[in-house]
């Protein structure tokens, strides 16, 4: 505000310099006196105009409907508007105003007659009390108490105890997988060498639990853990898709066209490049992750669809303190 | 007419006096002060962008169609707050450049307070009695941090999504209070309910702008308080007086071109250099990632930290303790404030100055904090830099895996690398110096003796 203000003052200054007297000559200056330079001033004025024109420019562009696509000239006009006025202030600090260099005393370290006054004070106003300590504790008491009570409302900022909700899904046996279309998924569809995205039918799709990467791998390649011999029918590979670290979608398949450089296939995480390997039940072998990817079990339904066989192999989503000891369930 | 204001104004409010004080206000003059002038009229350019914005945009999740001029997103399925972006930067006048010159700003916001801070900490401003001013810059680049990151959340396009969806995961690590603490921010599992893009939205353009607003003025009147530091670049120049240019009329034109200097690049690059094209990214759905997802630079170390921690998580028994993401998401950026936040003390402890300093030292003349200093930035940035080895994977076929176990050792190899370099560097600048000022000396008396001769 108060470079506002004396910027104001500055062009008011300069807009009335030339018609004002001279003031009579005072024999002790505050700023010392300097040789005008009229160069500099014609300047300055250019400046001004040049950077009102751009300014104006840029009304004219928003007046007129008739440009199509106004960003580019809007952007110049404003920018170069705004560009003369900087170079003009510099101009004017540079060669215009008087720059004196002046010093002045750094304030005073401390007060010490303010410092004692402020002790005697708080000490002469509290005389009358006995019990000093059990007041303050009891007023101090008081007011924390209604601080938290005040604050106590913001529990309804949301379910702070129910806990369970993170750990359901939509996913419970029979449920139909479907693609990002709403078709189901039939498992005819699934080759090899590539991943598919697959949702809970019927489902909010916008929830953890929801989103599935499937994959295929030869039957011969697989090695589940027990009991999840027989999830992956024809060895079709269902997965959580949110990453067990820090909850972004899969969506990267490393699938090796030469083994020599990548030995396994491998489902990665784009954000912070956690690696599950799909064959074994989503196991991490690279980065940050600290559990493995939820497999979810997979039957092959009457004409080839895709159907869940029951909920995921562990929580979905990124982790919580006691998170392994939360079965996924299914919504009531 | 002046003269009628003054006399206005003193009569009324009494300003005069403080009025000739506040424009003869001293201000020692440094290229390197300009620095937070720089981080302020970025503010300025944010508050009156984000004002222009704040009239188009809608904090709303509740899904709608896009129907406009971009073909590519038209008849898409998405939320409102993503639509009023995409609308916004299409089909409102000046909507494009106001929201690209809003988001350069921030990025060149908080580029400005970390060189500003590196200034601070380089030059030992911080010192007795500026410890407080330095405390409430360093909140500011705290809260500057959130305010951005919500900023751009609030979009809901695809990248934005992603970035919330790491937040919500560094939310839910915390130990044990971690799932109820993500559970009342969101207001339920993610992606939360409904309200949470209300919470996100005023915080992002009311509560965390005026706090910020109220502790640059708190900073500001420090700063006056307290009087500009200075360098001792002339026998004029001590711990008692100050040197500079008054505020008027020597002063304040520069200020103010500097002002309009700031603005005018930042609108410059708001014309000239895109910026978050949100429409490229899509709308965010869960099930849905963009693949070499990079945020805006100032989350570069945080991406950085949390790509480099190893995958565990700290299990007792079958019992998780501490999720994964806690230790690059909270515990890093926690470690590296608390650094901030504890310097002026712990320096003061260790090397026993207690004294007051108008004076600062340039970096060379503390060798030790400088080589601190030097040793703390390179941790932190080279973070940053690991949070682009994916990048460097694409473009430079480097493996990412390599690079990244080298960055797991070389984040503690490289500060003490810094250190020693640092610490040398300056010692050798005060020997030149040292030795130039000898050499002056001998050519001097060299001199007198030869024409004594």
């Amino acid at each position: 505000m108060r470079r506002l203000f004396d910027w104001l003052v500055a062009m008011i200054v300069l807009l009335l310099g030339r018609r004002r007297r001279k003031p009579p000559e005072v024999e002790e200056r505050i700023v010392p006196h300097a040789p005008p330079d009229r160069r500099a001033e014609t300047v300055l004025i250019f400046l001004f105009t040049v950077s009102a024109v751009c300014a104006g420019g840029f009304i004219a562009v928003v007046a007129l409907d008739r440009i199509g696509n106004q960003t580019p000239y809007l952007g110049l006009s404003l920018g170069l508007s705004l560009a003369f006025l900087a170079a003009a202030l510099v101009l004017l600090a540079k060669r215009l105003v008087v720059t004196e260099e002046i010093d002045e005393p750094y304030t005073p370290v401390e007060h010490p007659v303010e410092q004692a006054e402020l002790d005697e004070l708080i000490a002469e106003s509290g005389e009358r009390f006995t019990r000093k300590r059990l007041v303050t504790m009891a007023g101090a008491g008081a007011v924390g108490t209604l601080g938290l009570a005040l604050a106590a409302p913001l529990v309804s900022l949301g379910p702070v105890f129910d806990l369970e909700s993170f750990a359901t899904t939509p996913w419970r046996r029979g449920r139909l997988l479907v693609g990002e279309d709403g078709r189901p998924l039939h498992a005819d569809e699934i080759e090899e060498g590539t991943f598919y995205t697959a949702y809970a039918a019927h489902a909010d799709r916008e929830q953890l639990g929801s989103p599935l990467v499937l994959v295929r791998l030869p039957l011969s390649e697989l090695h589940l853990p027990s009991p999840r011999e027989r999830w992956a029918p024809q060895g079709i590979l269902a997965y959580s898709k949110i990453c067990t670290h820090a909850g972004c979608a899969i969506s990267l398949y490393r699938y090796p066209l030469y083994p020599e450089a990548e030995p396994r296939p491998a489902l990665v995480c784009p954000c912070h490049y956690s690696t599950f390997d799909p064959a074994t039940g989503g196991t991490v072998i690279f980065g940050p992750a600290g559990r493995p990817l939820p497999q979810l079990p997979l039957a092959v339904g009457s004409r080839g669809v895709l159907r869940a066989a029951g909920n995921f192999s562990g929580p979905v989503g990124p982790s919580w303190s006691g998170v392994r000891d939360h079965k996924p369930s299914s919504p009531a | 007419m002046i003269r009628r204001a003054v006399r206005y104004l003193d009569r009324r409010a009494g300003m005069a006096p403080a009025l000739k004080k506040a424009l003869r206000y001293v201000f020692p003059d440094h290229w390197s002060f300009l620095l937070g002038e720089v981080a302020m009229y970025a503010f300025f350019v944010l508050v009156a962008t984000g004002v222009y914005l704040t009239l188009f945009f809608e904090d709303s999740t509740a899904p709608t169609h896009y129907h406009g001029p971009y073909k590519p997103l038209d008849g898409m399925e998405m939320s409102h707050a993503y639509r009023s972006a995409v609308d916004l930067s299409f089909s409102v006048k000046a909507g494009l450049l106001m929201r690209q010159t809003h988001h350069w700003a921030a990025d060149v916001f908080i580029a400005a307070i970390v060189l500003h801070l590196i200034r601070i900490l380089c030059t030992g401003a911080f010192r007795k009695p500026r410890e407080l001013t330095y405390y409430i810059g360093v909140t500011m680049l705290l809260l500057a941090l959130l305010e951005g990151y919500l900023g751009y959340s609030l979009v809901d396009d695809l990248l934005s999504g992603m970035g919330l969806a790491i937040g919500y995961s560094v939310a839910l690590s915390l130990p044990f209070i971690g799932p109820n603490f993500a559970a009342l921010v969101w207001g339920g599992p993610f992606p939360g309910s409904g309200a949470f893009w209300s919470r996100m939205y005023i915080a992002h353009v009311l509560i965390l702008p005026i706090l910020i607003g109220g502790l640059l003025l708190t900073h500001l009147a420090l700063v006056a308080a307290r009087h500009h530091t200075q360098f001792r670049e002339s026998p004029r120049h001590t711990e008692r007086r100050v040197v500079g240019v008054p505020t008027f009329p020597g002063y304040a034109p520069r200020s103010l071109g500097l002002a309009c200097a700031v603005a005018a690049v930042l609108f410059l690059l708001g014309w000239l250099v895109q910026i978050n094209p949100i429409w490229l990214w899509g709308p965010y759905h869960i099930g849905s990632s963009t693949n070499g997802a990079q945020p805006d630079w100032y989350l570069g170390w945080l991406i950085g930290a949390l790509r480099l921690v190893p995958g565990f998580d700290v299990v007792i028994g079958h019992y998780t303790v501490i999720p994964n993401p806690f230790w690059g998401g909270a515990l890093f950026p926690l470690l590296v404030f608390g650094a901030l936040y504890l310097w002026p003390r712990l320096e003061r402890r260790l090397s026993g100055d207690y004294a007051f300093h108008n004076l600062v030292e340039r970096p060379r003349d503390n060798p030790l904090r400088t080589a601190a200093a030097s040793a703390f930035l390179t941790w932190v940035a080279l973070v940053f830099v690991a949070g682009s080895a994916d990048r460097v994977a694409v473009y430079f076929g480097l493996s990412y895996v390599g690079q990244i176990w080298f960055y797991r050792v070389f984040i503690w190899v490289g500060p003490a690398i810094a250190f020693f370099i640092a610490k040398r560097v300056c010692e050798e600048l005060v020997a030149g110096e040292h030795a130039e000022k000898v050499r002056k000396a001998a050519e001097e008396r060299a001199k007198a003796v030869f024409e004594q001769a």
